[in-house]
Order: C-alpha cells, then sequence, then structure tokens
C-alpha cells in the first residue's frame, strides 16, 4: 500500500520535473528566435551607422560590416550642413526645418479634426452618420496616387501651390479619414449617459467636449499623433508632387543628396543624411512608443 | 403659463417612436407637489425612454410634457429645471468628487463662493465629505451612487428623475441606499419620478406607482391599490413576492350567492364562496375566471387572519421554510399554487392539510382580456 503511494508521489513527481524542463526549453526557444528577427531588423540601421562614420577610404577598402577604424563625424557635418542637392550646397538644415513646420500643424490640425469628428460620429449620431463614417473610413484605403491630380488642381485654385500651406492642407486632408476612426473608435466606449448628464448639467456641444471628452483622451492623443507624424514626416510623393525648390520636406531633399552627386559617390555623407531624416520619428517611437501600445488597447472609462 | 393645474409634472397623450418602433403608447401622467412617483415594469417596457423624455434628452413623438405648469415642447434639457440620477452614475471620470457635483453650477456661472456653500451642504447631508478630492474610479459602488445623487440635489430642481439608482448596487447596500433616499424624499419634500424595474423598492417607495408594459400604463395607483386592487392580470402577477396565485377557476353565480369552483387533480372540486358581485355574471350563470390569490391570504387555519378563511384539504407538494414564514406549494387548477404559513405549522411534503383560503381581498379576472372583473 504504502510502497504503491511512495512510487506514485514520485512519479508524479517527475513528471512535473518533466513539464517544467519542456517550459523552460520553450522559452528559451522562444526568446532565440526573438533576438534573431531583431538582429535581423536591427541590422541594416547598424551598416548605416557604421557606415555613415567611416572615411570614404575605409569604405572602399573595408567590409560592410566591420567597425570604423576613426570615428569620424565630419560626413553628419556635411549632411546637415553643406551636402548639395542638385545646384544648392546648404545640406539638409533648410529642409529640415521645412519638414518641422510642416508636420507640427499638419500633426496637430488633423489630430484635433479627428477628436471632434470622432466625438460627433460616437456621440452626437445623426441621420447618415454611420454613411460618412463609412465614406471616411473608405478615404483611409484610397491609395496617395490617386489623389495626386485632383490635389494639385484643388491646391492651384486655393493659390496655394508649391507652398509649405497647400502641403499641410493636403496631409491633414488625407489624414482625417485615420484619425477620425481612432477617435470615433476610442469614443464609442463611452457611456452616452455621460454626455446625458452633461446635457442636463446644462454643458453644450463643445463644452461637453472639451472638458469631459479631451481630457480622457490622452491615450488616444499620442497614438494619433505618432500615427500622423510618421507618415507626414516619412511621406515623400505628396512632398515631390506638391512643392517647389524652397519648400520641399527632408525625405525630398534626401532623395536629391543620394542622387544628385556627382563624380565620387558619397555614401558616408548619403548614410549620415539618411539618418538625420528618420531620426524625429525614431525619437518619437522610442520617447512615446510604450504609450502608443498602451493607447491602441486602451479602453476610455471605466466607473 | 396656463394654469390649469397644481401639477410639478403633467404628461398628456405621449407618443414616442424610434423609427418605425412605438416605444411609448398614450402616455397620461401627473404628480403634485412632494409626490415619489415609481415607474416599474420590466425591462424593455420604455421607462427608461419616458424618463429621457421627461429630461428632454429624447424628443417625443407626439404629446406634451409640463413641468411646473408650463409646456416642454423645445425646451432644452437644461432650462427644465430638472436634475437627473443615471442608471450607470455617469460621473465624469475626469474629474474629482467635487468638480463632478458643482460641474452644473460652474457651467451656469454660479459664483465660486456659492457653489462652495451648496457643495457643502449637500455632501455633508450625504456624509460624502471626506470624499470631495477623490476621483469616480477610487470610489466604492455605494460611495458612487451618492455622488450621483448629490450631483442631483445641488442642482434643488422642481422635479427630480431617477433612472435605477440602485439597480448597481449588492443587495444589502440597495435595502440601505433605499431607506436613505426614502428618508431625503421626506426631509427635502421633494417631487420625484423614480425608475425601477424592482416591485420591492416600487413598494416602499413610491407614493403613486405606475407600472408600464411594452411602452402601455397598465396602472396608476397608490401601492395599496396597486396590490390589492391589480387592474389586470400583468399588474398582479408583477407587483408582489411570492407573486399572486392566478388559478383558472369556474365562477357560478345563482341568486344572491356566487361560488367559485376550482379543478383538483385528485378529489373532487374545490368550491369557494365568494361574496362580492362578478361583472359579466349578472346574478346568474357561470363562468370561466381566473381567481387572483395572494399567497398570504391561503393560510394554515390556526393563524389569526384565518378567521374568514374557508377551510379545504389539500396535498402539499413542496414546503418551503423562510425563517418568519413557511411556503408550501400545492396544486390546483391544473397550477402550482403558494401558500404562505406561519413558521411554525406543521406540515410535510407529500401529505394532506388542511388550508384556510380568505377571498375577501381576492380578486378576479377575465381569461381572455386578462381585465379585472371583481
Ligand atoms: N435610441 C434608440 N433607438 C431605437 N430603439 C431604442 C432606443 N433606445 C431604446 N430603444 C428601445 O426602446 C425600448 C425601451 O427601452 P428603455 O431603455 O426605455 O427600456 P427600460 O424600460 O428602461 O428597460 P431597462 O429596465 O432594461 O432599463 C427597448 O426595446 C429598446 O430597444
Ligand atoms: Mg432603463
Amino acid at each position: 500500500m504504502t510502497d504503491i503511494s511512495v512510487n506514485s508521489v514520485s512519479s508524479e513527481k517527475n513528471a512535473a520535473r518533466i513539464r517544467l524542463a519542456q517550459r523552460i526549453a520553450l522559452r528559451f526557444g522562444l526568446y532565440a528566435m526573438l533576438l534573431v528577427f531583431a538582429l535581423y531588423y536591427l541590422m541594416p540601421l547598424f551598416v548605416m551607422l557604421t557606415t555613415s562614420l567611416k572615411s570614404l577610404d575605409e569604405i572602399r577598402t573595408g567590409s560592410l560590416l566591420s567597425l570604423p577604424r576613426d570615428i569620424d563625424f565630419t560626413s553628419w557635418a556635411t549632411a546637415w550642413s553643406g551636402a548639395c542637392t542638385g545646384i544648392q550646397c546648404d545640406g539638409l538644415q533648410p529642409f529640415f526645418w521645412n519638414s518641422v513646420l510642416l508636420s507640427v500643424p499638419a500633426v496637430f490640425l488633423s489630430t484635433l479634426l479627428g477628436a471632434v469628428n470622432g466625438y460627433v460620429l460616437a456621440q452626437w449620431r445623426f441621420k447618415g452618420s454611420n454613411i460618412l463614417f463609412a465614406l471616411m473610413l473608405f478615404g483611409c484605403f484610397i491609395p496617395f496616387q490617386v489623389v495626386i491630380l485632383p490635389m494639385a488642381i484643388v491646391l492651384g485654385k486655393l493659390q496655394l501651390a508649391g507652398t509649405i500651406g497647400g502641403l499641410v492642407l493636403v496631409h491633414v486632408v488625407y489624414g482625417i479619414g485615420f484619425t477620425t476612426l481612432f477617435f470615433r473608435n476610442f469614443y464609442v466606449t463611452v457611456p452616452q449617459e455621460l454626455v446625458k448628464a452633461a446635457k442636463v448639467d446644462g454643458a453644450g456641444f463643445f463644452r461637453i467636449f472639451y472638458s469631459i471628452f479631451l481630457p480622457i483622451s490622452p491615450p488616444i492623443i499620442v497614438v494619433t499623433v505618432i500615427w500622423q507624424f510618421t507618415q507626414i514626416w516619412n511621406d515623400f510623393l505628396f512632398g515631390v508632387s506638391f512643392s517647389q525648390a524652397g519648400t520641399q520636406p527632408i525625405t525630398v531633399a534626401l532623395n536629391n543628396i543620394v542622387n544628385s552627386t556627382t563624380g565620387v559617390k558619397e555614401y558616408n555623407v548619403d548614410m549620415a543624411a539618411a539618418i538625420i531624416a528618420a531620426l524625429p520619428t525614431l525619437i518619437v517611437y522610442v520617447v512615446a512608443g510604450k504609450y502608443f501600445i498602451r493607447g491602441l488597447t486602451a479602453g476610455s472609462v471605466k466607473g | 403659463m396656463t394654469e390649469t393645474t397644481q401639477s410639478i409634472l403633467s404628461i398628456e397623450n405621449l407618443d414616442k417612436s424610434f423609427g418605425a418602433v412605438k416605444i411609448l403608447k398614450d402616455i397620461n401622467v401627473s404628480i403634485e407637489p412632494g409626490e415619489f412617483l415609481v415607474l416599474v415594469g420590466p425591462s424593455g417596457c420604455g421607462k427608461s425612454t419616458l424618463l429621457n423624455c421627461i429630461a428632454g434628452l429624447e424628443e417625443s413623438t407626439a404629446g406634451d410634457i409640463n413641468i411646473g405648469g408650463r409646456s416642454m415642447i423645445g425646451v432644452a434639457p437644461k432650462d427644465r429645471d430638472i436634475a437627473m440620477v443615471f442608471q450607470s452614475y455617469a460621473l465624469y471620470p475626469t474629474m474629482t468628487v467635487g468638480k463632478n457635483i458643482t460641474f452644473g453650477m460652474k457651467v451656469r456661472g454660479t459664483p465660486e463662493a456659492e457653489q462652495q456653500a451648496k457643495l457643502n451642504e449637500v455632501a455633508t447631508l450625504l456624509q460624502i465629505d471626506h470624499l470631495l478630492d477623490r476621483k469616480p474610479s477610487q470610489l466604492s459602488g455605494g460611495q458612487r451612487q451618492r455622488v450621483a445623487m448629490g450631483r442631483a440635489l445641488v442642482r434643488d430642481p422642481q422635479l427630480f428623475l431617477f433612472d435605477e439608482p440602485l439597480s448597481n448596487l449588492d443587495a444589502k447596500l440597495r435595502v440601505e441606499m433605499r431607506t436613505e433616499i426614502k428618508r431625503l424624499h421626506q426631509t427635502l419634500g421633494a417631487s420625484i419620478v423614480y425608475v425601477t424595474h424592482d416591485q420591492i423598492e416600487a413598494m416602499t417607495l413610491a407614493t403613486k406607482i405606475v407600472v408600464m408594459k411594452d411602452g402601455v400604463i397598465q396602472q396608476v395607483g397608490t401601492p395599496n391599490e396597486i396590490y390589492n386592487h391589480p387592474a389586470n392580470m400583468f399588474v398582479a402577477d408583477f407587483m408582489g413576492s411570492p407573486s399572486m396565485n392566478l388559478i383558472p377557476a369556474q365562477a357560478t353565480s345563482s341568486g344572491n350567492s356566487t361560488q367559485i369552483s376550482i379543478a383538483r387533480a385528485a378529489g373532487d372540486e374545490l368550491v369557494l364562496n365568494f361574496d362580492r358581485e362578478i361583472s359579466g355574471l349578472n346574478g346568474s350563470g357561470s363562468k370561466e375566471v381566473i381567481l387572483g390569490l395572494r399567497p398570504e391570504n391561503i393560510t394554515d387555519p390556526l393563524s389569526i387572519v384565518a378567521q374568514s378563511g374557508q377551510l379545504a384539504d389539500c396535498q402539499i407538494d413542496v414546503v418551503e421554510p423562510a425563517g418568519s414564514d413557511t411556503f408550501v406549494v400545492t396544486s390546483l387548477g391544473g397550477k402550482q399554487v403558494t401558500a404562505r404559513l406561519r413558521a411554525d405549522a406543521e406540515v410535510m411534503a407529500g401529505q394532506s392539510a388542511s388550508l384556510a383560503f380568505d377571498l375577501t381581498k381576492a380578486s378576479v379576472f377575465e381569461p381572455d382580456s386578462g381585465a379585472r372583473i371583481a
């Protein structure tokens, strides 16, 4: 009797030990795989960074993956303020500021409009509001190329062709579909009774928006801002289509630097320029990335 | 400013449709100052919709609502001199308790000092003064309920509207808050429209009850009227717990006496004397009816209220002791019938016992229409 029970206890223990070992092995495999993926995705950044710090000689003679022998920042300086984009040789600097002037108002306006739209579509339903929302959603899926020609005509009519203001308009219009979607889906989770209570309390449409809805919105604002900023900063097609020499965004300038060098190809300058162009979105992700994830999964109000 | 009535609220021929669906049909209700009107009915019968119409949060399709003698057609919720407590409490999640309560005053531009005074007064009354700096998410259910009440009370309106304010609380807290609301009503003398689907809440709180079903008012009356003289079988069944026994029976009238006979699975029919007139019987003839008898009107012969009872032996199917009473289930007219006996009545399931039927408080209904006929 006792023998059997002792036996069964120890075999149970063994089984538990095996299960534990299996679980550890599984975990280990999982992490190893993730590590491989991470390295794979980081590889291009590594190459860009090392190349940008090498001298041209070293690039020509050394291997692609080797570390730089002497760290040399001159290519960064050139990329920022000396590289030639066509005939002009001021580097990326002026275009960087163009991009800032373009993205900041465009992100702000499209986010604000998306918030108001989402608030209306979620909480102030009217006849046809669902159709309107469906149409806006449809707008999210219209490819850039389709918009270009009609947009060019509209900008011409508005006398905004080739200006930064015009580009802001383009990005706001194109972005509204997404921002509205984000905010609407966030605000539909807010109980309707909240608006009713505020109405009885005497608050009107905008009062309810900024006293009750905006204060609960930070998670979704972060999501929208990151999304919009990345879209607008990285945009090339609208930038190249609707800008002139003085108003080009940084992506267009980067293209010009890389493509228009005559003579020797300065890979180190190209790489430095590419990193500079990508840096703002990179920083935004590093700083606000965790809010991005949190915001995507957040419900708005409980209790 | 028509001085037709002194009523705080009078609703005349109100209809409400959502699209093609009629939700409220020809609602007529009025309440006098200081009255506590309870709207009760099953889920989905249109209670919240009616309350929203009164508040102006939904537009009525036809009919008129008067508050304080003033027609409310085209009047915004904020101008109706009402305050409302919502089922989900609808506290503003990012504001503190204090800010929640003063938000309405702030919107209307009440001076800061007055806001503070009102806030303190109401917070003391509801015993939430220590919670004023907390956010709603840091409160318990009962505390949130109080804050929601506080937000309504600072308004000091002509009319309070409560939409199932206790339905989110656990049973014990619900009873406590029920008492508290009753006390508030008595101290403030406020006029209240209160929605619930809990018939006990309706009975204990109301000075006047409106029973609704599918958007139609079934009966308006005092709790006593609703309980003792239900207008139809729906009201009879809905109000009271355990609910009224509705027993198929045959009523026979000959001369000045009326008998009600109930079929039984085993043995003879049960024949009971009924000393009121049943409309439609005209002193002679016989008729299918539904006899409505509350459990407390079927007792054991020894209980005091059994004086006017008529005795009969019944087969007991189930015995359910409930502490203060013992409920027993027997079968009459093909239905399960619940009787309420003294706690120490000696009955056993499966045996026969003598029960006393008191028909002085019985109701009699028409089987098809369900309307009360005696
Ligand atoms: N905005 C609306 N559009 C269409 N139908 C609605 C709308 N609001 C409510 N209804 C319908 O009206 C009916 C009554 O709803 P209401 O909320 O008034 O019920 P209730 O009596 O308050 O129920 P409960 O006790 O569950 O709160 C329901 O059948 C509901 O589906
Ligand atoms: Mg309701």
